[in-house]
């Protein structure tokens, strides 16, 4: 089912009593999501991507916009006409019944001509369960099971009545690190399987970078930017988009062009071609430096950490925002940890220059 | 350690003490009491131990008539009051303005002196010869005939004593309700609307489920508090409940005790004890059940 | 298209029944409000009747036109309301003031002093708390009889300083005071009385205002024990009192006067609670009982 969302808004109401500020949770929302992907919504705490998820499964109703899934439009539909299934953060399991009536819960809500019989419900529950290879718990009450069997029956749960759309809030949170990488492996096999669009938020880029076909990234209420993770990843919109995306992060200098060369420091590092001279913000991926013995960019050596597959040069550079510098570069470069300085040079589809001001990419 | 040890023991002696001398010791004097026969107040003395002093009990016209009142004021009051109150408790936490006012309203009961807003219970629902009183009005506009609550025909007084005594135990379950109420995760409420669930099924499958624990212990103090029931009737029937025919276990122990038929100890003694077991059992009684049905 | 003119109606009916719920909620709750409150006007409207006019009432009228202040005057000049009132704040004040400091006391030793035999006289402490004072009430009569204590502040005091559920409810807060003040206190060489005083009092104030004006409500309210040990009317507390004017005050018919004095009793407790209301009612949520 695809979903397009058409300058969707949400404004809550201020809380103070006095000065009535009200709140843009979500600012002129537009996109469209294919069919039968898994999209994440990623952005800091705050930034409306929950809001979206309420919105989208009808929770919370927008203050203008329009949300349509496939052809119809839904926007005014409450959560149950929509067919959607929702995951909450905390999994919200009814902690009194059992896993197999937590499934069946939803099937007995349906009225007329959806109403299953008793018979139907339970094949339709056991056969979820199967899905999510819960079947042997299905007999346990919730506080039995473990935090990822958990998420598993909350999954089953959203999937038993067959949704158009599968929606999850934060579904990995919950989890420890060695639980969470094992459970989105499981998440992303279940969508693939089921084929049922899915949108889920998620705070962690990782985490989105990792299952998501497609990446919707956050901010303030307002999208940054919208597309395949590497894509996004190797053309990040604005700064915004290019320091939340990669671990480590990208390296931000302050830099300026002149005369169609990029300079940061005193040194050209770059030729930077049909860009008037200005002043910019420079982004480089840790993977975008190379070890050169002449490299134009010279950087006070801090440290070396050997990671095995690869090495981190760890240095500093006045005109560098952080304190560091972090570059990744292969195991087999030789580097001279006793050497007070290295030289580095800039591989040019890894730099990315942005507007001083409006941060937006230039290059 | 050792002098650590003395410290402590001189801070938790007032309070030792005084549970020693004014819960424990008594506690167990009771039923030395209640088995000796033929206790005399004024020379301390009795001329044997055995069960007479029950028995006694149990054969008291007036013992059985306040088992009675008792058991009817139980059985009335505690389903009413706990369903009353949450009937009250949800349709408080589904509304937002004038939800604080209606709280504060619905408390009053629980600090105002039990015996004092009895009396105007008593004129609101009493007969004489100069008035027929605010209720007997009330009825007869809607064509009934008028009764006397206060002096008049058993069940009239018995409906007076359950109704006031549910007025003065609301507060405290309204209380406990809401706040039980208020406590459960809004994510199961926001879990149910997208399955669409119907507003009645929320209730019955995921609300009261969540607030069982809450309700028992409503049921389980609502039963050991209407069993003690004493300065309700008081305050409506004045202080000879016996001759009103309204007396309580706890009033019959206290008239055993004390006032014009009292002086009895060993018999206050022995319905006091009465009153502890049949307490105790359906405490015991509701806890068993409450194993059982409350699930998580 | 069709599904959403279809679903249009749905939404118009359910926002139908759901204000006919509303309106519905709303009518219920003012009626039990109603149910509440309306003994409390009845007893301010009967107390500024006159005598005469209310006598004179066949049918009850629902306000008056004049009100009258004589009531009150009768009420503590022909009773002696004010010495009832008098004696319940002196009960009220001392069994409230030795509760704080026994419990205070029991509760830091429980909470902070390390001795044998804790967790045992603990759980005694705890299931005393299942012992019902109908049951301990007859030999504690009986004892004070003997000390020749009836009819005395100490007799009345006395066995109604203790309370389990108050030293367990403070024990709980002052367990919540980090231990690392308790280290440092001793590092500077403080006394345990004095960091009980210094330091721990203050900062769970708030649990032991809670405590004191729970035992204060009790106290007002307490009819049972005070009626046992009192004969005397110069020591009734104001339960009491109003039961002896009830049945030998004004003249069995002065009942705008017996009003009055029901207000007097009554108005003390309710502004303390108007005053005191988000903590009274956290207080007895947790675990307050009546009687």
């Amino acid at each position: 089912m695809k979903i397009v969302l058409q300058n969707l808004t949400k404004t809550f109401p201020g809380r103070g009593r006095k000065v009535q500020n009200d709140v843009t949770a979500v600012d002129d929302l537009s996109c469209e999501i294919p069919d039968g992907e898994l999209i994440a919504l990623l952005g800091p705490s705050g930034c409306g991507k929950s809001t979206t998820l309420n919105l989208l499964c009808g929770l919370e109703k927008p203050t203008s916009g329009k949300i349509f899934f496939g052809e119809d439009d839904i926007t005014g539909l409450p959560p149950e006409l929509r067919g959607v299934g929702m995951v909450f953060q905390n999994y919200a399991l009814y902690p009194h019944l059992t896993v197999r009536q937590n499934i069946l819960f939803p099937l007995e809500n349906l009225k007329g001509k959806d109403k299953l019989s008793k018979q139907e419900m339970q094949e339709r529950a056991e056969e979820t369960a199967r899905l999510v290879q819960i079947e042997e718990l299905i007999d346990r009450k919730p506080k039995e099971l473990s935090g990822g069997q958990q998420q598993r029956v909350a999954i089953a749960r959203a999937l038993v009545k067959m949704p158009r759309v599968l929606l999850l809030d934060e579904p990995l949170s919950n989890l420890d690190a060695r639980l969470r990488l094992q459970t989105r492996e499981e998440i992303r096999k279940i969508q693939k399987k089921t084929g049922i669009t899915t949108v889920f938020v998620t705070h962690d880029q990782d985490e989105a970078m990792s299952i998501s076909d497609r990446i919707a990234v956050m901010r303030e209420g307002v999208l940054m930017q919208m597309g395949r993770p590497q894509e996004v990843y190797d053309n990040p919109a604005n700064l915004f988009v290019a320091k939340f995306l990669g671990t480590p992060p990208i390296n931000v200098f302050e830099g300026r062009v002149r005369e169609g060369r990029l300079i940061i420091g005193d040194e050209a590092v770059l030729p930077a071609e049909g860009i008037s001279d200005q002043q910019v913000w420079v982004g480089v991926r840790p993977e975008g430096f190379v070890l050169k013995e002449d490299g134009p960019l010279s950087c006070r050596l801090n440290r070396v950490e050997i990671m095995g597959r690869d090495i981190s040069v760890i240095s500093s550079h006045e005109a560098c925002t952080s304190q560091t510098i972090r570059a990744i570069i292969g195991a087999e470069t030789r580097v001279d940890t006793a050497a007070s300085e290295v030289r580095f040079a800039l591989k040019p589809g890894k730099v990315f220059l942005f507007h001083k001001e409006t941060e937006e990419r230039i290059l | 350690m050792n002098t650590n040890n003395k410290k402590a023991w001189l801070y938790l002696l007032p309070a030792t003490l005084f549970l020693a001398a004014f819960l424990v010791y008594p506690l167990i004097d009771v039923f030395i009491y209640s088995v000796e026969e033929g206790y005399n107040f004024a020379s301390q003395t009795y001329f044997g131990t055995g069960t007479y002093n029950f028995s006694y009990v149990l054969h008291d016209p007036y013992f059985l008539q306040a088992l009675k009142n008792t058991f009817i004021l139980v059985i009335i009051t505690v389903p009413v009051s706990t369903g009353l109150a949450l009937l009250i408790s949800v349709g408080l936490s589904s509304i937002r303005p004038l939800r604080e006012l209606y709280q504060t309203v619905y408390f009053l009961p629980y600090v105002t002196n039990t015996l004092a807003v009895g009396l105007v219970f008593m004129i609101l629902f009493q007969k004489t010869e100069y008035t027929d009183g605010l209720v007997n009005l009330m009825i007869s506009l809607f064509g009934g005939e008028a009764v006397d609550f206060i002096d008049g025909p058993y069940w009239a007084k018995m409906f007076v004593l359950c109704f006031y005594t549910i007025w003065v135990v609301m507060p405290f379950k309204i209380l406990v309700l809401t706040s039980a109420l208020a406590s459960v995760n809004q994510d199961y409420y926001r879990a149910a609307r997208v399955d669409g669930t119907p507003r009645f099924r929320v209730f019955t499958r995921i609300t009261l489920p969540m607030i069982s624990p809450m309700i028992f212990y409503l049921v389980i103090t609502g039963f050991i508090g209407a069993f003690k029931a004493y300065s309700d009737a008081v305050a409506l029937f004045g202080t000879d409940l016996n001759a009103a025919g309204m007396n309580t276990i706890v009033g019959y122990v206290y008239d055993m005790l004390y006032g014009d038929s009292g002086g009895y100890p060993s018999y206050a003694s022995a319905a006091a004890v009465i009153l502890f077991v049949i307490v105790l059992t359906i405490t015991c009684v509701n806890l068993l059940v409450s194993r059982k049905r409350v699930e998580y | 298209m069709e599904k959403q003119a279809e679903y249009e109606k749905m939404q118009k009916a359910a926002g139908r029944r759901e204000k006919i719920r509303k309106t519905l909620t709303y009518v219920g709750l003012s009626v039990w409000a109603l149910i509440v409150l309306f003994p409390f006007y009845w007893m301010l409207l009967t107390s500024v009747k006159s005598y005469g006019a209310y006598n004179a009432e066949h049918i009850p009228s629902f306000f008056t036109l004049s009100p009258t202040l004589q009531n009150y005057i009768d009420a503590f000049t022909q009773v002696p309301l004010g010495g009832y009132l008098m004696n319940t704040v002196i009960f009220a004040v001392l069994t409230t003031l030795f509760m704080v400091i026994v419990s205070v006391l029991a509760a830091y030793a429980f909470a902070r002093l390390k001795f044998r035999g804790k967790n045992l006289l603990f759980t005694l402490f705890l299931s005393m708390m299942m012992i019902p004072s109908e049951l301990v009430v007859i030999t504690n009569f009986v004892t004070v009889t003997n000390l020749d204590l009836r009819n005395t502040f100490t007799g009345l005091v006395l066995p109604s300083v203790t309370s389990v559920f108050y030293i367990y409810l403070l024990k709980e807060n002052f367990e919540q005071v980090p231990d690392e003040l308790y280290r440092a206190a001793k590092v500077d060489g403080t006394s345990d009385l004095k960091y009980l005083l210094k330091v721990m009092v203050p900062i769970c104030r708030p649990t032991i205002v809670t405590v004191t004006i729970l035992k204060i409500i009790e106290c007002w309210n307490s009819y049972v024990w005070p009626r046992l040990i009192t004969d005397d009317p110069a020591y009734y507390l104001v339960s009491n009192g109003i039961q002896e004017i009830r049945e030998n005050g004004f003249g069995r018919e002065n009942i705008p006067a017996m009003m009055a004095a029901v207000v007097v009793i009554s108005v003390p407790l309710i502004i303390l609670f108007l005053v005191f209301r988000r903590k009274i009612m956290e207080g007895v949520s947790r675990g307050g009982m009546k009687g």
